[in-house]
């Protein structure tokens, strides 16, 4: 693959908008991107840049297609039948829509993170360490330090470490979220995907939340589907508005929100619809 | 408010009251006529049972008609049976249930399966005991522990590929896309995440299983027949415990019928002892969740 996939030109009108200069280099990009579920036309041409070790947020109303988008670079839609994505995903210049690319090393490198938080029936060191295991074979030490890492980064190992060998289910809700994105990170992937990671909690929760988004961007790249634009312009550094499956606008985030460029944008942030 | 319409509606509302309390009046009758039933037979097998219980039970052979004895060859034969049917049937089960549950979930396959299974699920035991009868007993000319346990694991299969499928479902399919997109294989997320999210249920079914065929009676008839003598040699015929209790049940001596309700007694109290287990491994589990 070549720098040439980034130049990207705007294939459709509807795609006018796409792929601002972020300044930033682009970690991933998607180029062209169609994606069908059952005839349904669910990603229309879409274009966007997700900038290296920033986050971008994905935002817009119900069913327009960002947790979709989401859920198509690192390939969790494929364990459904039925479910096409047509166009490219970039991951570093390579293409990982290619099914020559390997799954489970693409999802290594690209870790998500779900709206409900879904802590594994076993306990909380083995929730970090399972992921590991799979991937590493490390010695009792190295995956201990592994485990209070991952856990210390997420900002729970304050909460946990005495209870490490509890199961996870007993932990609250935001406790929960924050182990899953510890269980994340712990594979230290290059980018995270987070999918409305707080929808499922109350308002303490979400701010611990976001402000591990802003310090986990120093050294990861995310992507973040919200339904809270609040939250897009809390913590995103770029933001990527889409509408019936189509990206509408995307931009630094500050532009986005002060001096959309598309009206639809504008009626959207300022809660005329949606 | 005026009067005439609050008059109205308190007249609804008695009429609802009055209607209601008749509902539950019928409900209630109903529930206590099924009961009745069931506080009969639980009561006399437990009160006669218990009365028949001797020392020697567990420890002597069956005995012919006028002396003494116990049941030891038939709880040992139903034990053996029951173990062999549940170690046969349980593997295959999960297999088959997880096959159903993770890789043909929606498929047109599964459900043809699924259907065939449930066709199975509720086919008469005897049906399964004359198919064994055919296949085994005319096959290698005699009865056996070993056509019996069959016989009893094609009872235990249907009901264990049931739970593991349902129970597998029942897993939340974030749980699924969680621990795949951490880039761990689907076969080893299955065994190592959902089974472990699956298993209380998936216990469950089987000692319900277990406490089906330890009841069983007919597929016996045709399989292991009966034994009047201690064998552990499962190409023998083999002696059960409810085949036991049907024979001499229909016998004319009373040390028989005695025997019987011992049988009886000892069948029922397991049957129990499993629902019971059952329920707490389920009921902990659900504590564990909430």
């Amino acid at each position: 693959m070549t720098d040439a996939h980034f130049a990207i030109a705007p294939s459709a009108p509807t795609a006018a908008a796409a792929a601002p200069a972020t300044g930033a280099r682009p970690k991933m990009a998607a180029c062209n991107l169609d994606f069908h579920y059952d005839g349904f036309h669910a990603l229309k041409g879409v274009n966007l840049e997700i900038a290296e070790k920033r986050v971008t947020a994905l935002i817009g109303p119900s069913g327009c297609g960002k947790s979709t988008l989401l859920r198509v670079f690192n390939r969790i839609y494929s364990i459904y039948p039925k479910l096409e994505a047509k166009g490219e995903v970039l991951l570093d210049g390579d293409n990982i829509l290619d099914p020559r690319f390997p799954l489970n090393r693409l999802r290594s490198k690209v870790g998500m993170v779900f709206q409900k938080p879904v802590p594994f029936p076993m306990s909380i060191y083995d929730n970090i360490a399972y992921g590991i295991r799979h991937h590493e074979k490390l010695p009792k030490g190295e995956m201990d330090a592994r485990v209070e890492q991952a856990l210390t980064q997420a900002a729970l190992w304050g909460e946990v470490k005495d209870k490490l060998r509890q199961s996870a289910l007993g932990l609250s809700g935001g406790q929960q979220q924050r182990l899953c994105i510890a269980r994340a990170i712990a594979l230290r992937p290059e980018v995270i995907l987070l999918d409305e990671p707080t929808s499922a909690l109350d308002p303490i929760a979400t701010g611990k939340i976001e402000q591990l988004i802003s310090e986990l961007k120093h050294e990861f790249t995310i992507a973040i589907v919200t339904h809270n634009m609040q939250q897009a312009a809390r913590c995103s550094d770029y933001t990527a508005f889409m509408y019936l499956g189509e990206l509408v606008e995307f931009g630094e985030t500050e532009t986005l929100f002060t001096k959309p460029a598309k009206t639809r944008t504008e009626d959207y942030i300022t809660g005329r619809f949606g | 408010m005026n009067a005439p319409s609050h008059a109205v509606s308190d007249r609804l509302y008695r009429n609802r009251r009055v209607r209601n309390a008749i509902a539950l009046g019928l409900s209630g009758l109903a529930t206590l006529f099924g009961l009745f039933w069931l506080v009969w037979i639980l009561w006399t097998t437990l009160r006669t049972g218990l009365g028949a219980m001797k020392p020697g039970l567990f420890t002597r052979m069956t005995p012919p008609p006028g002396s003494d004895g116990g049941l030891a060859n038939a709880l040992f034969g139903s034990a053996v049976m029951s173990l062999g049917a549940i170690l046969v049937g349980t593997p295959i089960g999960v297999a088959a249930g997880t096959y159903l549950a993770e890789y043909a979930r929606k498929a047109p396959i599964g459900e043809a399966i699924r259907f065939v299974n449930d066709i199975l699920l509720s086919a008469p035991s005897i049906v399964l005991g004359l198919f064994v009868y055919t296949l085994v007993v005319r096959t290698s000319g005699h009865f056996s522990g070993y056509a019996g346990a069959l016989s009893l694991a094609l009872i235990v299969l249907p009901v264990v590929v049931r739970t593991t499928d349902e129970m597998l479902q029942l897993v939340p399919g974030t749980m699924r896309e969680a621990a795949l997109s951490l880039g761990v294989p689907q076969w080893k997320v299955t065994i190592q995440v959902l089974y472990r999210s699956a298993l209380p249920g998936i216990v469950t079914g089987v000692l319900l299983a277990l406490a089906r065929i330890s009841g069983e009676t007919a597929p016996l008839l045709f399989t292991a027949l009966n034994n009047q003598y201690w064998t552990h040699d499962l190409s023998q015929p083999m002696a059960s415990v409810p085949v036991v209790i049907f024979q001499y049940a229909m016998s004319p001596y009373d040390s028989w019928h005695a025997l019987a309700w011992a049988g009886a007694f000892v069948v029922t109290l397991f049957v129990l002892l499993l629902s019971l287990l059952s329920r707490a491994i389920l009921l902990r589990n659900k504590a564990s969740h909430d």
